[in-house]
């Protein structure tokens, strides 16, 4: 019957050009898909992985190591010293939540925005959001000094009085952005996990494997309530996670813009910051996930059409920030503040120049190049500048902390900050976590959305010509039933 | 699917919520109740080298505190008598009791009594008693009715809740400055008791101090 009636259902023939690239290559079926995310979680470890993790464990330790040397003699080990009293911990405080940034905007912001292409590298780049939200979070609980204490940032009924922190303090919002960014960044990204953690449970060959991933699926079945409950469910996580996106790194940046001091005080932080993160945080995804398709056989879920998308991003993202950073010198001249002039003269031209032309030229000058076709689809160029983006990240925090910090209005109060041997092994060491993490996630949970990827194909479509239930004999065996979509 | 968990996994979640609950709830519970100081210090009572009585000495005889806390009024420190004040009256009184042979030693080799401090305020906090004393709080608010005390024991928590209680109200506390030891003193009424408070907080300029650095410097 079906057969009968295709000629006239059949849609008009797209013309060629304006056919959209599939999000899943080569017309691949069901079974295609969870085979091929699952096959590095299944089996050995290759070598690569070995070759990758070892390395990270042992910058782990060295992490561990520094962080244990902080605490038992105190925050004098790092370059931290008057005037410049915030260094290299809260540079990478920043720089590492920063990066967290694409993740989340990649999982809810598109989500919501019906951006289909965002189930291919969704996964990966939330666990990276939350790996990176743990490499973060070490900074502002070690640079208390007394860690031990942590807990007084959070207000509870206590018999000192009951004093409270200083809930008019942007630092106090921070634990707040940031604690609740994590929880809900886990809890998304944890939703998101239970029907592909069946996949992974109904796919287990051992009992230790099944009763495991059995554990964490909690009991899905596929059923048509479960798959209601969880798109409600997915639907809420995304709304609330949307507002995080923009305003855990606003009030990162309040933590500066609060402040009296000039380059710190404006108003363009919040969202100059948010753009930044979201600059870096995809710069990351592109790092991590172009070596990790190639090496795990990923090319036609994440396609080249993924990558160019990201590069675009990086692009509209980078280029908001170049606009950020000719605004800040804009305003320094417009507001005829002698100190506002000076900071902004002194940030180009003073003593650490050698950070600021870095920040400039990673931040503003490399990324246009991804105006140009050649360079977005050539994944040697993406991956070089997806790094020169996050390397120049790194030395905008650089340039806002140590510079905005080190001629204040006082020239006698003036100084010169440099990090010391604890400052760098600690900054690598975060590193080591964060790999550490990724690589574990890696091995052992699916590193692309199966099930979501699989409701993008156009067999998923009952109206499609490819799909539906007319034509299910083109649709490969689906080995895991139970999470068909 | 065959099942990979007997049918009885399906309570667990409801099993830990319920729990959970219990067990934070006795958790919350017992923290509140036991790790704060109205449970840690209040009635500490170490055992003295000597039995010295307050009751006797304070209560029954009705001996001024200052006759032998004699600093109290000018430092910070509010000291223990030397053995030498004892003797002022025990060189007659009881002299040869054997429950005063530490005191005749101490008041003759010069070697201090080794008394166990019963109130302590950490080191981070600084505690001014003249400061105290001369603007109209009592030994009591503090130190409990001493007075009836055979042995003295820790009456109030000293804790910071505690300290800010009255920081925060000066007014419910100030006395006159002549009552200052005399312990069983009390206000008329409530109301007389907060109108005198406010004056005194007025002309005396007692300030309600809550500035961190006004404890801890």
């Amino acid at each position: 019957m079906a057969e009968k009636a295709t000629p006239t259902l059949t849609p008009p023939p797209v013309p060629r050009e304006l056919e959209r690239v599939p999000l899943v290559l080569n017309q691949r079926g069901f079974g295609w898909i969870s085979d091929r995310v699952t096959a590095i979680t299944e089996g050995s470890a290759p070598f690569w992985w070995w070759a990758a993790f070892i390395p990270s464990v042992l910058l782990l330790g060295l992490l561990g190591f520094m962080l244990a040397y902080q605490i038992t003699t105190g925050v004098g080990v790092w370059g931290n010293m008057h005037p410049v009293m915030w260094g290299w911990d809260i540079i990478n405080f920043v720089w590492w939540i920063g990066i967290g940034h694409a993740g989340t905007l990649i999982s809810a912001i598109l989500f919501l925005l019906r951006q289909r292409w965002r189930t291919g590298v969704n996964r990966a780049a939330e666990a990276m959001t939350i790996f990176a939200v743990m490499c973060a979070g070490i900074y502002p609980a070690l640079h208390v000094g007394r860690v031990w204490f942590d807990w007084w940032l959070f207000p509870f009924p206590n018999s000192n009085g009951p004093i409270w922190p200083q809930f008019r303090s942007p630092l106090m919002w921070d634990v707040f952005a940031v604690s609740t960014y994590f929880t809900v960044s886990v809890l998304f990204w944890y939703m998101g996990l239970i029907p592909d953690l069946a996949v992974m449970r109904d796919r287990a060959k051992t009992k230790l494997r099944q009763f495991l991933y059995g554990l964490f699926a909690l009991g899905w079945t596929g059923s048509n309530r479960h798959w209601s409950n969880y798109e409600k469910a997915y639907l809420l996580l995304a709304g609330l996670s949307t507002p995080l996106v923009l305003s855990v790194h606003s009030i990162v940046s309040l933590d500066f813009s609060v402040s009296q001091l000039p380059g710190w005080h404006t108003t363009i932080f919040p969202p100059y910051f948010v753009a930044g993160a979201i600059f870096s945080g995809f710069g990351m995804v592109l790092t991590l996930l172009i070596p990790l398709r190639k090496i795990c056989r990923l090319e036609e879920i994440i396609t080249m059409r993924h990558i160019d998308v990201m590069c675009k991003v990086t692009l509209a993202t980078g280029s908001i920030v170049g606009y950020a950073y000719a605004m800040e010198f804009f305003v320094a001249w417009y507001s005829g503040s002698a100190a506002e002039q000076f900071h902004f003269m002194n940030r180009a031209l003073g003593p650490y120049q050698w950070g600021w032309l870095p920040m400039i030229i990673c931040n503003v000058v490399v990324p246009q190049l991804f105006w140009f076709k050649w360079f977005r689809s050539n994944l040697w160029a993406v991956f070089i500048i997806s790094i020169i983006v996050n390397v120049g990240m790194w030395f905008e925090r650089f340039v806002i902390i140590v510079i905005g910090l080190h001629r204040d209005f006082l020239p006698s109060n003036w100084g010169y900050f440099k990090p010391t041997w604890v400052d760098v092994c600690t900054y690598l060491g975060t590193f080591g976590l964060f790999f550490t993490l990724f690589l574990l996630f890696v091995r052992f949970l699916p590193m692309v959305a199966i099930s979501e990827v699989k409701g993008v194909t156009p067999q998923a479509d009952p109206h499609h010509p490819l799909g539906g239930a007319g034509h299910v004999e083109r649709i490969p065996d689906d080995n895991e039933g139970a999470t068909s979509v | 699917m065959s099942a990979i968990f007997p049918k009885w996994t399906n309570r667990l979640p409801m099993m830990i919520i319920v729990g959970v609950l219990l067990v934070g709830t006795a958790v919350t519970a017992g923290v509140w109740y036991y790790f704060t100081p109205k449970y840690t210090r209040v009635g500490y009572q170490p055992i003295q080298p000597v039995p010295f009585s307050h009751a006797t000495h304070a209560g029954q005889l009705g001996l001024d505190c200052r006759y032998c806390h004699t600093g109290v009024e000018k430092s910070w420190f509010s000291n223990i008598p030397a053995a030498s004040t004892c003797m002022n009256c025990h060189n007659q009184v009881l002299k040869d009791d054997p429950r005063l042979t530490l005191v005749r030693e101490s008041a003759a080799s010069g070697k201090p009594i080794p008394w166990v401090q019963v109130h302590k305020v950490p080191d981070f906090v600084y505690f001014n008693h003249s400061v105290h004393v001369n603007r109209g709080i009592s030994c009591v608010e503090c130190h409990g009715p001493v007075d009836q005390m055979e042995e003295v024991y820790h009456a109030k928590p000293l804790s910071m809740a505690f300290c800010l209680e009255c920081h925060r109200h000066p007014e419910t506390k100030v006395r006159p400055l002549d009552k200052i030891t005399d312990l069983n003193w009390r206000p008329e009424s409530e109301a007389a008791q907060l109108e005198f408070g406010r004056r005194a907080r007025e002309e005396w300029r007692v300030e309600a101090l809550q500035n961190c650095s006004a404890c801890h410097r």
